[in-house]
Order: C-alpha cells, then structure tokens, then sequence
C-alpha cells in the first residue's frame, strides 16, 4: 500500500466521523453504531476508489453504491457533502423537517444517493438489479453493496446471493459490516451467523474477511476482488459498533442512541486532535 | 363495555411500549402464549420480560416472513402466538406470509405492527405505514385495531388471544394523549361512543380519537354539537353504530391516521353508501408517502389535526 495514498485515505475517515458527529450532535439522537462502524469502508471507496462525477450526480457511467443499512445514511452524507455533491451546511438539517438527509437513505431526497433503502434486505436485490442494468447497458463499472450482519437475517439477501452467485456477477463488490450487533444485542446471541464468508462462498461468491476498521486493509481487499474474475464479491469487515467513538465503542446497546453535547463534544475533541496528527 | 372518557388534553405517564410490554407479560401467564419478534424487542419494550422466558419469547432477527409464518405454524401447533415488528414491516413486508399462511389457512395469530402512521416520526418515509390498515382490512375476516391510548390497549390486547383467526394491531410507542380512565373495559368490534352529539358525527381512531375530542371542543364553544366515536375497531366495522350515527346527525366526518384510501374512511364510507347515504369528509393522509420529522410537524403536514377536523365538520355541515 502507498504510504501517500493510506494516510490520504485515513486522514479523510476522520474527517468522515467528525462530520458525521456534528451530524447526530445537532439533532441529538441516531444510529450512531452502524454509522461508524462502517465509516471507513465508506471513506476508503468515495475518497480511493469510486468514479462519479459531484456536479452530474446521476452520470450514467459512475460506480453505483447501494447502503442496504440505510440507518447508515448519516455516514455518507458526510461523505457526500465532502466531495461536493451538495453544500456542507445540509449537514445541519438531519431528520429536520424539509431536509433532503432523513435517517434512512432516499435517492429522491439526496443527490448522490443511488438508492433508497431503510428496510432491510431490499438493498441486496436492488444493487443486483443496478449491477445488471450497468452490464446489460455495457457501462464498465462496479456496484458496491454494505450489508449489516443483523441484515443477513433477511431471506432476501440469500435469494439476491444466488442470482448473483448463479450469474457470476463479477462486477457486484459487497461489504458485510460484521460489527457483531443487531438491534436487540449480539447477532451471535439472536442468529448466529456461523462463518459469513462461508455462506457467501457456497452462494458462489468470491470471500475475504478482513478488518474493517483498517482503511488500507479495505483498499487492498477491493483491489484483489477487481482481480478476481468470474464472482460477486463478499469482503466481510471485521468492525468494531461504535468503532471511532470510544464512549459510543463501550456501550453496550449503541443501534440508536441519544447524542449528549458532553458525549459529541467529547467525541469531536478526541477525533479533531486524531486529524491535527494524520494531516501531520 | 364500560369505560369512562376523561380526556384533559395530557400526555399519558406510561409510553404506549411500556404498557404494551407489561401487558404481553400478563398474557404470558397462559402457558400457550407464545411471543414472536423480529429484532425490536427492545423498542417496543419487551426485551426483559423475553430474555426471562426463553421457551415462551423468540427472536427470529431481521426477517419478518419468517415471523408471520413461524406464527402461523405455532398456532397450528395448538399455541396462541403473537407477533410483533414495525407497522410497514408487519404488513407490507410479510403480506404474503400473513395473507396465506395465517389468513388463508384459518390461524389464530395476533400480529402487532408498531409506529402507527405518522408516530415513526424520525425513522421517516421508509418506516412510515399508511397502509398496513388497507392490506389487512383486504384479508378476509381480519380483524384489525388501531389503539387509542394505554387503558384501551391493556384492556384489548389480552381479549384477542381467544379471538378466532387474523387479528392486526397498529399503535404508538411513545406517550399519547389519554382518552380513557384506566380499568376501561371495550367490546372488540363495538365502537366506544366518547361525545355525544346532534350536528355532526366524527368517527376516528387512534391517535386521531384525541384530535377529535379536541376539535369537538372547538365547535362546542361554536354552538356545534358533535358526536365522538371511537372506531377503534376498523374491521368488521360496527355499521350499525355508523348508521345510527349518520340518522342521528345526518353529517360524517372521519379521522385516521392512515391513507384515506383503504382505512377508516374507506370503511366508513362503505356502510353510508348501502344504508344511509348523507354527507361525509375524510380526515386522514390524502394518498400521499411518509417522510421524516418530529410528529406535529407530520400530523400538521398530512392535516391529521383538530383544526383539519373543525374545518372538514363545518364543510359537511354546509353540504347537508
Ligand atoms: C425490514 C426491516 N426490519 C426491521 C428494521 C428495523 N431495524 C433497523 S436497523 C435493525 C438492526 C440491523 O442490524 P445490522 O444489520 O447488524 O445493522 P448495524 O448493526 O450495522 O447497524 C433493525 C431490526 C428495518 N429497518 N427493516
């Protein structure tokens, strides 16, 4: 991995989780959890690795990202305001009413957001479908899919994963966030979920399991999936709920959560100094 | 029935997901309950009582097909099931499952959809259900209930363990304002007259039961004398308590937190036309999605207040 390129990427995941904070600090409440458990992946692939175009949100030939955990959607918009796809200041309005930024992700509310999801399982099937589309159309590019381990619970995941285990759709590149948690507690302790990649791998599917809170791991596992021809892809992300926030890593229900000011202050003190060292 | 109206314009103590948990663990104590959630067991407060009773509380996780029918089964089995996730998820997620599998093959399951209409405020359009009234009033003799407030839905809930076949039950998780004296006791299919009333009938549910009593205060002071009915029970309809209401007043107008199309009005509307044809409005969201924001933003946006109410009563007035 490029030195240059690793802390370029590490330093914007910083950025990422402080704008992300200052989102949930102003309204007061979120799914903290999941969105910071996947703030990296995120970062790695808006700042590394997706072509798209701010100004022409909607380009034809743009890689297509599909947040099947649509609670995440705070997360990419912090991202999305970052590249310039719409003003930082929208950041402010979460959840407000009139806002283009609701809890879950909506491609009507939010330029740059390729597809609407909130309920969960849906996103697997309509990243297939947009993926298809992009191959049908012989657009050369990839769809990227972020799946919550509590979403493997869904039968419609397992239906998308043959489709496209059957099809061979070597363009699909899938993140499994493995942050261990559901909403009610601990996957295992609800389904346990076994070996995630193994069940992917019996669908067909090309598997890595990886850290997912280590940005370079992320961009070294996309780059080997891109040289995997002939399957989808599953990088199952070893990822901590929380991960970032210490205070928000400790807790032991962290899905949704009350933000206090002590708790994002505290928050944004610990990761602006983080990013005062990575920018170096 | 027997119940009293004590209605002071207050928020109830006890959030709805508070009483709904307490209340599943009453009917716990029929050895032949048995309680299915889809991964909000903690939302809809119920996660203390579950992990107590492991062989009468599962979690199936994120997977509501799994849910309606795992309850189907289990009632097949000789158990008394119920099921509860969010009102979307609980209707249009597993309508199949709920439709054919429960409805179809004549099981006894209570399935419970939570965040009723506008009160899944901030989880936004998504997880906002408008509908889950019109998908299970089309399953033939379902019984579906919108809660009015927490005497209502300790007083309901446990009635409908005995109750043959489909029963759907929509309502709040947070605090709602209190219509009813605790120990209220309701007929399930029996609409609960809350005002009476000369000039116009308002027949509402749910969250919008409140919205009326308020409205018929506004219109008393008006010289408007304005019948309350609580049609709490939307499936069967009591036709015969809307008829009397339509002779009585000669004006309807309903209320629901739910689209026009296929709720309340729908329902209402149905009995006017083959019995007593006379004016009627309809208070509900006029077939429009859901969207995010706290929940007066959204009751005032799709018009789910006392004012809409006051304004459509004068309307039906006019047309009498
Ligand atoms: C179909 C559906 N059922 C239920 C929910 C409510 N819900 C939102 S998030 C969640 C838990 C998801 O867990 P996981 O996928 O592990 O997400 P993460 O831990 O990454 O936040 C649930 C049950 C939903 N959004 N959609």
């Amino acid at each position: 991995m490029d030195p240059k390129l690793s802390k370029q990427i590490k330093t914007f995941a910083t950025q990422v989780r402080i704008e992300t904070m200052k989102e949930f600090k102003v309204r007061g409440f979120g799914h903290v959890g999941g969105a910071l458990s996947i703030a990296d992946t995120l970062a790695v692939l808006y700042e590394a690795v997706m072509k798209y175009d701010p100004k022409n949100p909607n380009w034809e030939g743009r890689d297509k990202l599909v947040c099947s955990k649509g609670h995440a959607g705070p997360t990419l918009y912090s991202i999305l305001a970052l590249k310039g796809f719409f003003p930082m200041d929208w950041l402010n309005t979460l959840n407000i009413p009139g806002t283009h930024l609701p809890s879950h992700c909506d491609k009507n509310q939010t330029p740059g957001i390729d597809m609407t999801t909130g309920s969960l399982g849906q996103g697997v099937s309509t990243s297939i479908g947009l993926c298809l589309g992009d191959t049908i159309q012989g657009r050369d590019c990839y769809t990227y899919l972020i799946v919550g381990d509590g979403e493997l619970n869904e039968g419609q995941v397992w239906e998308g994963a043959q489709f496209a285990g059957h099809h061979k759709m070597d363009h699909l590149i899938a993140f499994c966030d493995y942050n261990k948690k559901q909403l009610d507690g601990y996957t295992a302790d609800i389904l346990d979920q076994r070996d995630i990649g193994a069940k992917f791998a019996a669908f067909g599917w090309d598997t890595q399991d990886i850290n997912g809170n280590d940005a370079d791991a992320v961009y070294e596992a996309i780059i080997k999936a891109k040289a995997t021809p002939g399957k989808p892809h599953m990088i199952v992300l070893n990822t901590i709920k929380g991960a970032g926030v210490k205070a928000v890593e400790e807790m032991s229900a962290n899905h949704h959560i009350v933000v206090s000011a002590e708790l994002a202050d505290q928050a944004l003190a610990d990761l602006e100094k983080l990013w005062a060292e990575q920018k170096g | 029935m027997n119940y009293k109206v004590n209605f002071t314009n207050e928020k109830e103590k006890r959030a709805m997901k508070d009483v709904f948990g307490a209340t599943v663990a009453k009917m716990g104590e029929d050895p032949k309950f048995v309680y299915l959630d889809a991964d909000l067991m903690s939302s809809i407060g119920t996660k203390k009582w579950a992990d107590a009773h492991p062989t009468q509380a599962y979690n199936v996780g994120v997977s509501e097909a799994n849910l309606a029918g795992m309850a189907a089964g289990l009632a097949s089995s000789g158990l008394k099931p119920l099921a509860h996730t969010f009102g979307p998820f609980a209707s249009r997620r597993c309508y199949d499952q709920v439709y054919l599998s429960i409805g179809y093959t004549k099981n006894d399951v209570i399935m419970i959809g939570s965040d009723a209409g506008v009160t899944a405020a901030y989880n936004g359009g998504t997880h906002m259900p408008f509908e889950d009234m019109a998908l299970y009033r089309a399953i033939p003799h379902a019984t579906v209930i919108d809660v009015t407030d927490s005497a209502m839905l300790e007083n309901v809930l446990p009635k409908l363990l005995d109750m043959k076949g489909l029963k759907y039950v929509r309502l709040g998780r947070k605090e709602v304002l209190g219509v009813y004296e605790a120990g209220a006791d309701f007929e399930v299919g029996k609409a609960a007259l809350v005002k009476d009333g000369s000039d116009v009938a308002i027949i509402a549910c749910g969250i919008m039961v409140a919205e009326a009593l308020k409205a018929a205060a506004v219109l008393e002071a008006e010289g408007i004398k304005a019948l309350v009915l609580d049609m709490f029970t939307v499936k069967p309809i009591d036709a015969e308590a809307v008829i009397a209401a339509a002779k009585k007043t000669g004006a309807i107008v309903t209320a629901e937190n739910h689209n026009v199309i296929g709720g309340l009005g729908s329902a209402v509307a149905d009995v006017l036309v083959k019995n007593t044809p006379v004016p009627m409005e309809m208070v509900g969201v006029q077939d429009e999605f859901g969207q995010v924001g706290p929940q007066d933003f959204l009751q005032n946006f799709y018009g789910l207040t006392s004012e809409v109410i006051v304004e459509k009563v004068k309307a039906v007035i006019a047309r009498k």
